[in-house]
């Protein structure tokens, strides 16, 4: 037989696409032989090296530039997308490494397994985001799934992050069963599963038509509605993120998220615009009910865990919204509102965090009482995310409420966006309470004393609100990146 | 190559019979097998739309779902176990502590 | 190059503007500190003494702590402002000058600042001959009042907090009169009353104060309302608000038919209402007497010479639209004359120095504005003027008066202060012979000219100018009885104020001296024909009252010089009647008013209480409002739409509730939930 022949160039540029997930899965690999090789003490470092990878991937990312770098076949492509998300992703992973270097210490996560899983979820995600192939994407989402079932679980003397765990395992394998069906569906009727195969696919009316491929399109928004915690496919998250490690919850709730609309922003807007006429209904009405139920649930929630799961679950609806209508300026704002709440979220947790003096107890609302006056920083940082969380000006959570409200609007989804409106205020009942509690309700015993800050935590937190007090007031730049990114998609 | 829809038909069933052990099932164990029914009805579905297409990239995905569902299952067990460590229990209804 | 002054225009109110930052950066950082140290330790803030209500006065009458460094920098750059303002509009008036007649009009526009569809208004500067004299009379009035605030204000505490506002003052006033357009000038308006506001309510500790403060503003909104809906309808009738243009459409737009006879007068009646406001004529004058709560030289400022004269220059400088509404002007002219003579009847009983100065103010502000409503705009702003000098030069001197009396402010407790207190004395007796019209002195070209053109002028009648005469010999009176009161007679002085009583400070008397002579010389650009002089000021001010001088010329069948010169004589032998009547009752047989006043208690009571205005409008209009908002806050805020608000959130609330339970914690629901949405999504997709 002859040799086969191996197109040197078309693996180089294969391999070019895929560096920054080159150099996280190496630096995951790395920290976890350094694991085997370093003492008890000295386990922080696992933490440096990995913000080291991650630095150098996010530098990668940059290096690569604005151009369109397919690989492997049109497997995987590095566009303006993938690097707007690749950022997204290493940067909700850097702050969690950040916030690692404290909480590890006063939970007891500083284990080397812990850092290069989230590694390896992260290298998962950023596969996910840069997927034009099923294929890619269901792997990634598997990439990513897999090692954070394990991170939930992580406190395995704590039945509730077991159950956590337990629970978000069932679910994923049981979602994905349902993604992989409806795969396998289209695939029978096109024959294909690239995406932008796919595009071209759906020309022919007789495939818009076909009962196997609309029945395949809606598994499979099945399957990335319940990654993304749309209602009704939501019920894992409020029991993963109050189970999980609070820093395992700051990170899922960012990156995940952030990876998963990924995935469906590049399915609908590339794969299925030819289905949007049909397809605006079913993701107005999953919007409305995941906004709906979202933030009516949050409003009784007295454990802060647990509310600021139900107002993930609301914000994935507020970002539906600019998905809607299957244009350019609804997914701007997506992507614009993606990057902002990866931090406010982030950042919202990480004061939690540091608040709380251990697992589940200390996650009660009442535990803020008194905090406002007494350490006045923390206080002013959390009251800033809340305030960005709820939508008021000048934050940046505001700016991409307004940019997806006024996409909808400008679509004529006018009341998509009357009801995004109504829920925002009231979701600002439930932020505000907290501040309120912090401010404004004398704590029964002492006042909760803090963890003792690290610089690294810090920073963390003091990057998360930079980015979201400057984006509120010049989101232009931003912005039109993530413009940039759309219309690179549709190249 | 044969018509694909009796596999089609074959996996369609299995999947449903899994989904149904998933929804009803109280033992973990019981639930656990029900997902891997539900991707290997996956499986059946890709081999046999691969196979009629003639396209090898059903066989590929089948390939990946398996080694997917290999770790799954790894993963999967090893949370059954630590639970089982600390409750003894492997009963859905008494695991729910979080709830509301 | 001497034209290119005039692109310094801009100058003239920002100097003001940036005085306001320099004092408020003072205030703020040195002087608030300073004074809520103090106060930690237990010194009283400030306050007026308990006896009179407008002294400055702290501990006491020269309290001997030293003046903190800060106050010499505000003392110095609060005048100072405002006399390079002063300056700058001197050369830009003189430039203006040097131009041709007809080509004296000259708009600065610093930035486009309103733009929305068709509404354009530009934030520009207008110099034309009206707005020099108006900004002439600000600055320059305003610079001698600052340097005589400096001495009057030195006791007080909060003295950076007083100047912040006087240059505010100024820096609104400069708008209103060089806008270019009827937003800029209403921009101006409204800020005026603001200062006017913080400035009459300066003492605020002081419950009087404060009341005075809100009772200027509350009645000053009254006349805004007429304004702005006046602003309204030049808008939609001439699409546009500059006076350039506004002015420029009348002629074609009442040819055509759409400025009509009708919507002409719902204008300027309109606009009127606002200037009866601002410049206290009747029914909205009841603020103006409160007014005198603020210090003196505030009450100089802007109760005399500037701010409720804006008034009159918005009738005079909307003189065409007038000229096309009789019926506006018959209106003007009658509440003019009839607030004249009104407000001269309550100052005859008065016994506070500066209320009798602040019904004379009223007075003659009815002057003004009879002016204006016959047509003699020129006349209006030459009273406007002239005014102005003899008019701040009483109220200073009265602040000289108080101020040497340690805050004493009833005359009744007042005499033989001529001797005590030469300058004050002789400055103030040149001012009380300037607005009783003595030949020869300022206002009595100025007020002549009024009487004569009530009379002659087309749109005149005799029985203003009898009117006008009336107030004018009762204004005689009143002012001769004050002079009397105060300065001559034995003195009626309590001892411990008797024996503290000294001249002002220079700092007060240069400007009394200067505006003494202002007040004897400011007249003389003003000669009528008649007299043999020549009426510069009239035809300075001819381009932008062309039309009021054909329309005030047209009707003058009466006009033959001697006539005039009777008339003249009439209204000159009135006032010396005043005069000796003043003489005889309070010099001669001073014990002749008492027994006047016990003769008929009634109408004496009447006239000092001012005819009980105040009450009246309290009991008419003031109770029926608060009490209309009582109901609704209780009734319709409290019960009904807190109702619906808590209503909504309990709702919410208990939605939450029940949706917070689907969540049961048992796996198999969850799938089940997953399950069903799965089936619901995919069935719709089929179905559709």
């Amino acid at each position: 037989m002859a040799p086969i022949s191996i197109d040197a160039a078309a693996l180089l540029t294969s391999v070019q696409s895929i560096v920054p997930e080159i150099i996280v899965v190496a630096t995951a690999i790395f920290v976890l032989l350094l694991d085997l090789a370093i003492s008890e003490e000295k386990k922080h470092l696992l933490c440096g090296m990995g913000l080291l990878g991650i630095g150098v991937a996010l530098f990668s990312v940059y290096a690569l530039g604005q151009g369109r770098i397919e690989g492997f076949s049109g497997m995987i492509v590095h566009d303006g997308m993938g690097a707007f998300f690749d950022v997204v992703i290493l940067s909700a992973c850097a702050l969690t490494f950040l916030m690692a270097t404290g909480y590890s210490e006063w939970e007891g996560t500083h284990k080397g397994e812990f850092y290069s899983l989230i590694l390896l979820s992260t290298s998962g995600m950023m596969f996910m985001a840069k997927g034009t192939d099923l294929m890619t994407v269901f792997l990634g989402l598997e990439t990513l799934s897999i090692p954070i079932y394990v991170l939930v679980g992580f406190h395995r003397n704590r039945m509730s992050s077991l159950e956590g765990a337990l629970k978000y395992f069932l679910l994923g394998a049981f979602a994905s069963g349902f993604l992989l069906y409806g795969i396998a569906l289209i695939y029978a009727v096109t024959g294909t599963t690239k995406i932008p195969v796919l595009a071209t696919m759906l020309y022919d009316p007789r495939i818009l038509a076909s009962p196997l491929f609309l029945a395949g399109t809606g598994l499979l928004l099945v399957g990335f509605a319940f990654k993304v915690s749309l209602v009704p496919f939501h019920m894992w998250t409020p029991d993963a993120y109050e189970g999980a490690p609070t820093v395992v919850t700051a990170f899922m709730s960012a990156a995940v998220k952030a990876a998963a609309f990924a995935a469906l922003i590049r399915v609908l807007l590339v794969a299925l615009p030819g289905m949007q006429p049909v397809l605006w209904k079913v993701l107005w009405g999953l919007a409305v009910l995941t906004m709906t139920v979202g933030n009516l649930s949050a409003l009784v929630q007295n454990n802060v865990k647990r509310l600021l799961a139900y107002s993930s679950i609301a914000h994935a609806g507020y970002i539906l919204v600019g998905l809607v209508s299957g244009d350019v300026l609804g997914g701007q704002a997506s992507l614009f509102y993606l990057l902002v709440y990866a931090f406010m979220n982030m950042g919202a947790f990480g004061v939690v965090m540091l608040i709380a003096q251990k697992e589940d107890e200390g996650y009660d609302i009442a535990n803020l009482a008194g905090i406002g006056f007494k350490y006045p920083a923390l206080g002013a940082l959390l009251t800033l995310f809340l305030i960005s969380l709820g939508g008021i000006p000048p934050t940046a959570g505001f700016v991409g409420k307004f940019y997806l409200f006024s996409a909808a609007v400008k679509n004529g989804y006018i009341w998509l966006a009357v009801i995004g409106v109504l829920n925002s205020a009231a979701s600002i009942y439930y932020y505000l309470r907290m501040v309120v509690y912090m401010y404004m309700v004398t704590p029964d015993v002492e006042v909760a004393v803090p963890r003792p800050p690290r610089i690294l935590f810090s920073m963390a937190l003091c990057a998360s609100a930079v980015v979201v007090v400057v984006l509120g007031i010049i989101p232009r730049s931003v912005l039109e990146i993530a413009e940039r990114s759309v219309l690179s998609l549709l190249m | 190559m044969m018509d694909p829809s009796a596999y089609l038909l074959l996996s369609g069933i299995l999947f449903g019979i899994g989904v149904a052990g998933v929804v009803v099932r109280k033992n973990v164990l019981i639930i656990l097998m029900s997902v891997e029914i539900m991707l290997n009805a996956v499986n059946v579905a890709f081999i046999a739309v691969g196979s009629h297409l003639g396209d090898v990239t059903g066989s590929v995905f089948a390939f990946m779902v398996m080694t997917v569902a290999a770790a799954e299952a790894a993963v999967g067990l090893a949370i059954l176990i630590a639970i089982f460590r600390l409750k003894e229990t492997i009963d859905i209804t008494e695991l729910s502590v979080l709830k509301w | 190059m001497v034209d290119g002054i005039l692109n310094y225009l801009w100058l003239v109110p920002a100097l003001p503007l940036l005085g306001v930052i320099v004092n408020s950066v003072i205030a703020l950082f040195v002087e608030r500190p300073l004074l809520l140290a103090e106060e930690d330790h237990g010194a009283p803030s400030h306050g007026p003494s308990t006896r009179g209500t407008s002294a400055p006065m702290g501990e006491g009458h020269g309290a001997s702590h030293a003046a903190p460094a800060y106050r010499k920098l505000v003392a110095f750059v609060g005048p100072a402002v405002v006399g390079a303002s002063f300056v700058v509009s001197l050369l830009a008036v003189l430039a203006l000058a040097a131009r041709p007649a007809h080509d004296r009009l000259f708009v600065q526009v610093l930035f486009p600042w309103i733009q929305a569809g068709t509404f354009f208004a530009p934030a520009a500067f207008q110099l034309d001959p009206l707005s020099s004299v108006m900004i002439l009379v600000v600055t320059g009035v305003g610079f001698l009042i600052h340097v005589y605030s400096v001495g009057y204000m030195s006791h007080e505490k909060a003295f950076a907090r007083y100047f912040i506002y006087l240059n505010l003052f100024t820096f609104a006033m400069l708008l209103l009169v060089l806008g270019s357009n009827f937003l800029l000038m209403f921009v101006g308006w409204e800020g005026v009353g603001l200062c006017s506001y913080l400035l009459i309510g300066y003492w605020y500790e002081k419950k009087s104060a404060a009341d005075a403060g809100k009772k200027a503003f509350i009645v000053n909104r009254v006349g805004d309302f007429g304004f702005l809906v006046a602003v309204f309808l030049i808008f939609w009738t001439f699409g546009t608000v500059e006076y350039t243009e506004v002015f420029g459409k009348i002629p074609g737009l009442a040819a055509s038919g759409v400025l009509t006879t009708g919507i002409a007068t719902a204008i300027t009646l309109l606009l009127f209402v606002g200037a009866v406001g601002k410049s206290a004529q009747i029914p909205l004058y009841v603020w103006l007497p409160d007014a005198m709560e603020g210090p003196t030289p505030v009450s100089a400022l802007i109760h005399a010479a500037t701010m409720v004269t804006a008034g009159v220059y918005m009738v005079a400088r909307t003189n065409a639209l007038y000229l096309l509404a009789p019926t506006s002007m018959a209106v003007v002219a009658v509440v003019g004359a009839a607030t004249a003579l009104f407000s001269a009847t309550i100052g005859i009983t008065q016994n506070d120095i500066k209320r009798v100065l602040a019904y004379s103010t009223v007075s003659q502000l009815g002057y003004m504005f009879l002016a204006c409503g016959v047509g003699a705009f020129t006349a209006g702003i030459f009273h406007l003027m002239t005014h102005a000098f003899f008019k701040a030069l009483l109220f200073l001197g009265s602040g000289s008066v108080i101020h040497a009396l340690s805050g004493e402010q009833d005359m009744r407790k007042m005499g033989s202060l001529r001797k005590h207190l030469p300058i004050t004395f002789t400055t103030m007796f040149i001012a009380t012979l300037a607005i009783s019209g003595i030949p020869g002195l300022s206002g009595f070209f100025s007020k002549d000219e009024i009487l004569w053109k009530s009379f002659s002028s087309g749109h005149g009648h005799v029985g203003l100018w009898l009117v006008g005469t009336a107030a004018a010999g009762i204004t005689a009176f009143y002012m001769f009885r004050l002079v009397f009161l105060t300065f001559f007679g034995d003195s009626r002085m309590e001892p411990e104020v008797e024996k503290h009583v000294h001249e002002s400070p220079y700092s007060m008397t240069v400007p009394l001296m200067l505006l003494a002579v202002l007040s004897v010389a400011g007249g003389w650009i003003g000669i009528p024909h008649v007299l043999g002089g020549y009426n510069y000021f009239e035809e300075w001010l001819a381009p932008v009252f062309a039309h009021g001088a054909e329309g005030a010329a047209h009707g003058g069948a009466h006009a033959s010089a001697a006539l005039e010169v009777l008339l003249m004589a009439g209204s000159v032998g009135v006032a010396l009647c005043g005069i000796g009547l003043a003489w005889y009752l309070y010099r001669v047989r001073t014990e002749v008013p008492k027994e006047i006043a016990d003769r008929v208690p009634g109408l004496y009571d009447l006239v000092l209480n001012k005819y009980y205005v105040d009450e009246i409008y309290d009991v008419a209009i003031v109770r029926k409002i608060v009490n209309g908002s009582i109901w609704l806050w209780e009734a319709f805020d409290t019960a009904f739409l807190d109702g619906i608000v808590n209503g909504i959130a309990a709702l919410v609330k208990g939605a939450g509730e029940r949706t917070r339970r689907l969540q049961t914690g048992v796996v198999g629901n969850y799938a089940f939930s997953l399950l069903l949405g799965a089936v619901i999504l995919v069935g719709f997709l089929l179905w559709s």
